[in-house]
This record gives structure tokens, sequence and C-alpha cells, in this order.
């Protein structure tokens, strides 16, 4: 059965990503109306709107002294002639772009890296339900590759934008940027170290994909099972490999935006949530095939069990999530709870949203054994999982760049536009090239036969 | 009671037991009861059971036990006898939650579970010292049994529980008074 990209598809795509492009660009350009010059008034300006908006005439003016009176004192001290307070406003404003462009990116990156530890684990478990999903599952996972080249590009070129440990003279002593901490730390997190680290990590997801699909293809045509065996083997290397570089690529990529904090069980928690955006988009895209009439080798059950997953995992995320928060949150050790304190403070809505999102609406709306053969159903609830870990992967590096200065806005919803156009161009393109059932696995027979 | 008269059809696999149940009902006959060493996968569907309503009643006592822990964590630690731990705020459920958390999730999973366990057995009526109902004790082992009441079609239902590969038809009485 073969699939090809219909061009209302492409067209829409491109189209995202066009969109998208623009958003990002004016959030460039916006950000970059603000400059050491400006800044001072454009802050009284939404300084001034707030004391407008919220209280009375006297109350604000009162206000606007105190605040001139603290620029006065700091203005000695403050080089540059900005206040401490405009600094990192300024800062924080111009990193937003990046940041902004940085989530979207790992996001749809992080999808394709979850579907293909999801596909290895079929491999190496030889599992006899799944096959009839691989030729799906290949499809996305082709967006590793560009997706995480991307990621790195986008690393590269915020620089300190992004990773605060990349600022100059951090690691000199006597430097005005000196960090004692990061310092410590800077045999690992040293900027040749991140860029060959995630070049060795991509390299080995690449490479498992490129012959996975390569035997997977094979085994069509083949009339042995040398090339599943292979597949089986290959897999099973993977997933040694993927578990190690999955979680020092969490700490790269991820955690190292706040150098000074650390978790231990930072690698799962991401690892859960590329894990359920995964399998979700896995769902998605082959209920959508589906209803295009192709796939009709998929039944209900397989669905079933994709819904289960989701389920599942939904929950191991709000576990991992949970331990990690609550030991912190105990133990209440200063350098430890700042990471939640800023988000708390700062990010209620979207971390508290986001525990509702992935943990009490998968819950709720997937307990019951019927709703997870409903199509429109795990659609539904997809589209809040994955808005819910897109809301996780904002909380993870937004806190660390902008701080209070987050918004889900032009440059966000851009990047959101554009990296999931080309997310939908690659994958779909891919599902166009191979036909959709893997006809040659061994276990194919009983993959369509599978009920539940 | 007036005694009836069941027909005990008795396979020595699942699998021919399985077509045998959907030959059955695709003759119309009613099957009253199967008895299998194990749970067979889809055997509830094929004779055309109605569907559990056991989850419903695990969902509800999971709420029950949520309620539980929510209302006994308030009690012992903020009302009762506030403690102060690690200095964390004592006199408020709602700051000191993420504590309770795992006790909430224990006692939903400990409610729903145990009740669970517990209604199956009641609705089954498998109370102690209850006498098996069991009609063949080689079903507990590696037979399966499928138990037909007559109506005077006897032989009618013997032939067509043959074709089906049963190993063994027995025709009982069975008395009702004797649950």
């Amino acid at each position: 059965m073969e699939y090809k990209i219909s061009n209302r598809l492409r067209m829409g795509a491109i189209i995202m990503m066009v969109l998208g492009l623009i958003g990002v660009a004016y959030g460039f350009i916006d950000s970059h109306g603000y400059t050491e010059e400006n800044i001072t008034e454009k802050l009284a300006e939404e300084h001034h709107g707030h004391g407008d908006s919220h209280a009375t005439e006297a109350h604000g003016n009162e206000h606007a002294d105190s605040g001139h009176g603290e620029v006065a004192s700091h203005d000695e001290e403050a080089h540059g002639g900005l206040t401490h307070h405009e600094e990192h406003a300024l800062h924080q404003i111009h990193n937003r772009p990046y940041a902004a462009l940085y989530v979207g990116a790992f996001f749809f990156f992080m999808i394709a890296l979850g579907v293909l530890a999801f596909y290895a684990i079929q491999y190496a478990a030889q599992a006899g339900w799944s096959p009839v999903l691989f030729r799906v599952m290949e499809g996305i996972t082709s967006y590793v590759l560009p997706g995480g080249l991307i990621v790195l590009a986008i690393a590269f070129a915020a620089d300190s934008h992004l990773f605060v440990w990349l600022k100059e003279g951090i690691t000199e002593v006597g430097h005005e940027n000196y960090d004692k901490l990061v310092a410590g730390k800077s045999g690992w997190l040293n900027k040749t170290g991140f860029f060959i680290r995630g070049l060795i990590f991509l390299g080995g997801w690449s490479l498992y994909r490129h012959f996975s699909r390569k035997f997977s293809i094979a085994q069509d045509s083949a009339d042995d099972n040398r090339n599943f065996k292979k597949n089986f083997r290959i897999s099973a290397a993977f997933l040694v490999f993927y578990i190690y570089t999955e979680s020092m690529m969490s700490w790269d990529w991820v955690m190292s935006v706040d150098p000074h904090w650390f978790s231990t069980l930072f690698g799962w928690y991401v690892f859960a949530s590329m894990f359920v955006s995964g399998i979700t988009v896995i769902a998605m895209i082959t209920i959508y095939l589906k209803s295009k009439g192709l796939l009709e080798f998929v039944n209900d059950s397989h669905i079933h069990d994709l819904a289960k997953f989701m389920f599942g995992i939904s929950i191991f995320w709000t576990y991992l999530w949970f331990s990690q928060f609550m030991l912190i949150w105990y133990s209440n050790i200063p350098e430890e709870v700042t990471y939640f304190v800023t988000r708390i403070e700062h990010y209620k809505l979207p971390f508290f949203g986001m525990l509702a999102m992935n943990f009490i609406f998968p819950l709720l709306l997937l307990m019951n054994s019927d709703y997870k053969r409903i199509n429109w159903f795990v659609i539904m609830t997809g589209i809040v999982i994955l808005c819910g870990h897109y809301l996780d992967v904002f909380n993870w590096i937004m806190p660390a760049t902008v701080v209070d200065r987050w918004f889900i806005g032009m440059p966000e919803i851009g990047a959101i536009l554009l990296f999931g156009g080309l997310f939908l161009f690659i994958v779909f393109t891919a599902l166009g090239k191979a036909p959709l059932l893997a006809k040659g696995n061994p276990f194919m027979k009983e993959s369509e036969h599978f009920h539940y | 009671m007036e005694a009836s008269k069941v027909i005990h059809a008795i396979y020595t696999d699942d699998d021919v037991l399985m077509s045998a149940v959907k030959k059955v009902k695709a003759e119309k006959h009613h099957i009253e009861e199967i008895y299998t060493p194990f749970p067979v996968h889809g055997l509830d569907k094929a004779m055309g059971l109605a569907p559990t309503r056991i989850a419903i009643t695990a969902f509800m006592y999971g709420c029950v036990g949520l309620t539980v822990a929510i209302v006994m964590m308030n009690f012992i630690m903020i009302k009762d006898w506030p403690q102060d731990i690690g200095g964390k705020p004592s006199f408020s459920y709602l700051e000191n939650m993420p504590a309770f958390v795992p006790i909430m999730f224990e006692l939903t999973v400990f409610f729903a579970a145990h009740l669970m366990v517990i209604t199956f057995y009641l609705r089954s009526r498998m109370w102690p010292f209850k006498k098996a109902e069991n009609p063949d004790p080689r079903t507990t082992d590696d037979h399966f049994l499928m138990e037909i009441a007559i109506h005077n079609n006897e032989s009618e239902l013997t032939s067509l529980l043959k074709e089906t590969g049963a190993v063994e038809i027995n025709i009982v009485d069975k008395d009702e008074d004797a649950h």
C-alpha cells in the first residue's frame, strides 16, 4: 500500500513554515528594538502602564518616586549607565526569541527521538502487536537527524543567550563574570565538549535509524529473516547507547540552561516526556492515515494499545516529575529549591497547567477502556498531551533565560509553526517513500490478527 | 423444586473450546456456564456475557480511598496535632500537600484493589465455607466444561457438541436446590 504526501498537506506545511518564519523574524526584530539607549524609557513606559491601570494616581506617583530614588542610587555602582534591573531585563528581552526558537525546535525533535526509542523497544522485545505500525514510526523518526541538527545549530547561534555558562570569562578567576560553580563544571560544560558530544549523540541515533530503516525495507523482499535478526541485534545495542546518551543529552541540551542546578533523575524525566509525546504522535498519524482509507490492516486494538501507552506513560511522567519535585521541595536546600521557586513564582499558569494537561486530562479521559478505541477521543486527548508537553519544554528553558518576561506570543507560536510545518513536511514525505505495510516482518501475521 | 437436565460437554483445549462456543452460539443455544482451569481470553465476549462493571466500582473505591487519605492526613497532621517537620508550614493542608501525595496515592490503590477483590467475591457468591459449585474436579486441572440446559433437544445438542470436538458428553440431572 502506497502513500504519497498530498498537495494540500504539503502546501499546508509550507504555509506553516512561512508563517512561522515571519513570527520568528518578528521576534528577533522586536527584541532588537530594545537597546541600551532606550531600555530605561521602555521599562518606565511598561511600569507606568501598570501603575495607571492598577493603582490610584497618588499611589502611582509614590511608586514612581521611589523607583527614581532606586535608579539614582544604583547608577553609581552599575556600569554603562544601566541599573542591574535594566541590564537583566535587556538580557531577558534579547534571550527570548532564541529561547522560543529553541523550545519549538527541541519539542519536535524530542517527538522523533521518543518514537525512535519506542521503535527500538518493539524490535528488541520482538513485539507481535506493533509491526503494522512500523512504517508510521519509521516515517516519524526521519525527523531525528534534521531536527537534532537544527537544535544544535540554534544552540550554536544562541550561545550565551541560552547557556549562561558560555559567557565570556565565566571560568576565569578575577573576571567580572567569574562563577566558581560553573568553573568547577567546565570540564564537562565547555563549548567544544558540548558540540562534540552533541554530534556523537546525533550520529549514533541517526546511524541506528539509517540501518534499521534499511533492514526493515530489505526485509520486505527477503525470503529469510536475516534482516529482521540484524534489526533485533542493532536495536538492542541502540537501546543501551540511547539510554546513556539520552541522559547526557538532557543534561547538555536542557538542564545546563540552569548550570547551578542539577537533578539526578532529569534524564529519565526528559525521556518520559519524549516517550509519551512520541507515542501520542504515532497514534495521531496512524488515525490520520486510517481516516484516508490507508492502513486498513490497523484495527481498533492497535489504537487501544497506543492509547494505553499514552495513558500509562503520562502517569509514568507524572511519577518522575513528582519524584523530582517532592524531594527538592521537602529537603528545601537553597541551591536546589530555587529551581521550583522561580517556576512557582513566575510560571504559575504553565507550571500547574502542564500538570493538569499531562496528568489529570489523560488520567480521566483515557481511563475508560472503551474510550481508548474511539478515534476522535484519542486525537483530542493527544492534542492536550502534546500541548502539555510543549509547556513542559517551555518550563525547562524559559525560566532560566527570560525569567518573568515570558509570554506565548509571536516568537513562540512562530517557532511552533515553523518546526511543526517542517516536521509534517519531512515525516509525511518519508511516509510516502516506502509501502505502509512492512510485509516481510516475521510477526506481521500476528500483528494483523492482533485483538484485545 | 423441579430438577432440570443439563448437558456437560468436556474439552481439552482452549482453542477448541472457543470455536465450540462460537458454533453453539451460532445455533442460538444458551450456554449456562463454562468452567475453565484458567481465564480464557475473549471467552466472555464469545459467550455473549454482559460486560463487567467491576471497573466502575474500582473507580468509585479509588475515589473513596483518596478521600479517606485526604481527611485522615488533614486530621492527623494539620488539625489534631500539627507537626513541624523540616520547617514546613504546618497549619495548611494545601501547602503541605506534596508530602501527603504518596499517602493519597497508596490509599487510593489500597482501597481500589481490596474492595474490588471483595466485591468480586461477593458478586460471584464466593463467601467463606461455601461448597464448590464446580461440577467436575478435572476443570481445575486441564479440562474445560461447557454446561447447556436441555429443553427436549437432547439428541440435537449431543450431536452438535460432538461435532465441535467435545471429548466427553454427559447428561446430568441438576438439582436447583444444590446451590
